[in-house]
């Protein structure tokens, strides 16, 4: 059984917090020890700029949307941070490798922190997880933390899982932000 | 000061060279802000983004907020977020829809035509003129083709006058658009930088960089960007009056003579588009426009056309700037502007394939200030070369340091004053 959770209060709090989503109430621990691990390899990936293996991690269809300016936006009219197809990410990925991307040269010293697991109800065969991420990131500057609501479509591709989509919501994506080159 | 037959102007700007204190003095800093943010024409923002009667939009004259509305009657206000009571904002909003603003303090309401309309328990004001105590608004405000402009002077030049040899490039940016508008629709990227404000007006006109800062994305895209900026290519730079410059890269598409090698693509890849340029325009002027593109103007002090989207500068600190980006959007030419976001977003922002590097570079350059020697910087290149265009205006090399002499002539010109 699913149930919806709906924030009841005023529309600049809806919009903040975002659509409805239906969470998934049952518990299949296997499936819960698998995506967490997943997901701790690919936050491992990204801190070590392990750019050729986080690469590895998506579908042939993924797509990659860090909005801006809140967390439904529509990214087809809206700005966003990152709206990467498949395409672009593998772009992305060849210009942090030519070693000339000035921002991640030297690249950024990172740490990050995922929790808060809890899976969507899905329609398919599909993966819908959520969790929150936490990032230490310094760099020539100095010091930045990061933090962001993090949603995954995961997806079983012969046998092992992929991202199919990836959604970061930045808790300050509305502010103004500095350089954020690294892999979020 | 030596005796007052040298300003200290002329100290810290000189032929080619000025000085690094211009970049991280904070006293300086306050200086512009009066001499330059508050005096000069500033660009605040586009109509396009208050489109409705009662929409507002938050935006800046330098450090200062402001807020943008169309109000009640259709017209655009440029209103102070400040109630006039106590100080406390009006609108804690970054956009919206409203006829009045309501501080939550005491409860004095304005209309959005700035007018105070009542204020709480009414009986304390016996004898008190409303009409002194409604929102300050930018003392004048003009636009030029829906690109809006205010200006804290009472007096000074008309907007058009300001605009100068500007002007050309606002009309070439609109011409792209098959409807001779351009809109600001897509919301903004907000990029903060630990760097000085004019670290980012200088280098959106220099020409010299992309080669190197960007390489990383060059070599890895078949963006056609890096050969504008090579020894060998004709584009040229050029100063048009009031500290506004440009890069020209038009002698360039002229000789490839491809319409739309500009954005590069392909007639081909945009029917709709150019289908629409050649019913509004016919076919000989819309093959023109689709060769020459659209303009990379930086009209002093702080808006940037960058071809396919805008960048306002807006100063914090004398250590810290923060860059709006946005794609531009041709207004009802809905095949076209899905590419203009696409690329735009792929370029700019903190997450930018281009503007990360720039904004890295920015940080760099104002941390090496810190080092106090050599005390100046270096303005040099394509002094030699520098001539005058058949309007008057001076160009030089894409790649030379003109834009950056022609911004700082002007910057002493406004710090002088009075």
């Amino acid at each position: 059984m699913s149930e919806m959770d709906e924030i009841d209060g005023p529309d600049i709090l809806r919009e903040w917090v975002g659509a409805p989503r239906v969470y998934e109430k049952s518990f299949n621990p296997e499936l819960y020890h698998e995506v967490q691990q997943f997901i701790f390899r690919e936050a491992r990936l990204q801190d070590i700029h392990d750019y050729d293996a986080w690469e590895a991690l998506w579908t042939e269809d993924a797509l990659y949307w860090v909005p801006a300016n809140g967390t439904d936006t529509d990214p087809e009219r809206q700005m966003s941070l990152i709206y990467d197809n498949r395409s672009r990410i593998g772009l992305r990925v060849r210009q942090l490798k030519t070693g000339r991307r000035h921002s991640q040269t030297p690249p950024s010293q990172l740490a990050r922190v995922i929790s808060n697991f809890e899976f969507l109800k899905s329609g398919n065969d599909d993966i819908k997880v959520m969790c929150n991420a936490q990032i230490f990131e310094t760099n020539l500057r100095g010091d930045t933390m990061w933090a962001s609501r993090n949603e995954y479509t995961l997806r079983r591709v012969d046998g092992a899982l992929r991202m199919a989509y990836k959604k970061v919501v930045l808790i300050n994506n509305n502010k103004a932000i500095y350089t954020l080159s690294f892999l979020v | 000061m030596d005796g007052g037959f040298k300003s200290r102007w002329d100290e810290l700007i000189q032929p080619g060279r000025v000085h690094g204190s211009l970049y991280y003095d904070q006293d300086i800093f306050k200086e512009e802000v009066e001499k330059i943010w508050f005096t000069t024409w500033v660009y605040i923002g586009h109509e396009s983004e208050v489109p409705e009667v009662n929409d507002f939009v938050t935006k800046s004259i330098g450090p200062m907020p402001v807020l943008m509305v169309r109000d009640m009657n259709g017209e655009i206000q440029l209103l102070m977020n400040r109630c006039p009571h106590r100080g406390n904002a009006v609108c804690v909003q970054d956009k919206g829809n409203r006829a009045r603003f309501t501080c939550p303090y005491h409860s004095w309401t304005f209309a959005n035509t700035g007018e105070l309309v009542n204020y709480a328990f009414p009986e304390g004001y016996k004898g008190v003129d409303k009409s002194e105590l409604g929102l300050g608004k930018v003392t004048r405000v003009a636009s030029y083709r829906g690109f809006v402009f205010g200006s804290m002077a009472a007096e000074g030049p008309s907007l058009e006058d300001h605009l100068a040899g500007a002007k050309r490039t606002i009309d070439q940016l609109c011409d792209n658009s098959p409807t001779g508008e351009i809109e600001i629709s897509a919301g903004f990227l907000k990029h903060r930088t630990r760097a000085n404000w004019k670290f980012i007006l200088e280098n959106e006109c220099d020409g010299y960089h992309p080669a190197f800062v960007h390489s990383s994305i060059f070599s890895v895209s078949d963006s056609a960007i890096g050969d504008l900026y090579g020894d060998k290519a004709v584009a040229v730079t050029r100063g048009l009056g009031n500290g506004h410059t440009e890069v020209d890269p038009r002698p360039e598409f002229r000789r490839r003579d491809v319409p739309l090698s500009w954005f590069g693509t392909t007639e081909a890849k945009l029917p709709d588009y150019v289908r629409q340029m050649n019913e509004a325009y016919g076919p000989e002027r819309a093959r023109q426009i689709m060769i020459d593109g659209s303009p990379h103007v930086m009209i002093f002090p702080n808006l940037f056309i960058a071809e396919i989207q805008i960048f306002v500068i807006q100063p914090v600190a004398a250590n810290e700037s923060i860059q709006h980006s946005t794609a531009i959007q041709f207004k009802g030419a809905p095949d076209i502007n899905r590419r203009l976001r696409q690329q735009t977003m792929g370029s700019v922002g903190p997450a930018g394939f281009l503007l990360a590097d720039d904004t890295e570079m920015y940080e760099r350059n104002q941390r090496g200030l810190e080092i106090r020697q050599p005390e100046y910087l270096y303005l040099k290149r394509g002094e030699h070369r520098e001539r005058l265009d058949e309007d008057g205006y001076p160009i030089g090399h894409s790649t030379d340091d003109l834009p950056s002499r022609e911004i700082w002539k002007h910057y002493r010109k406004m710090m002088e004053a009075k």
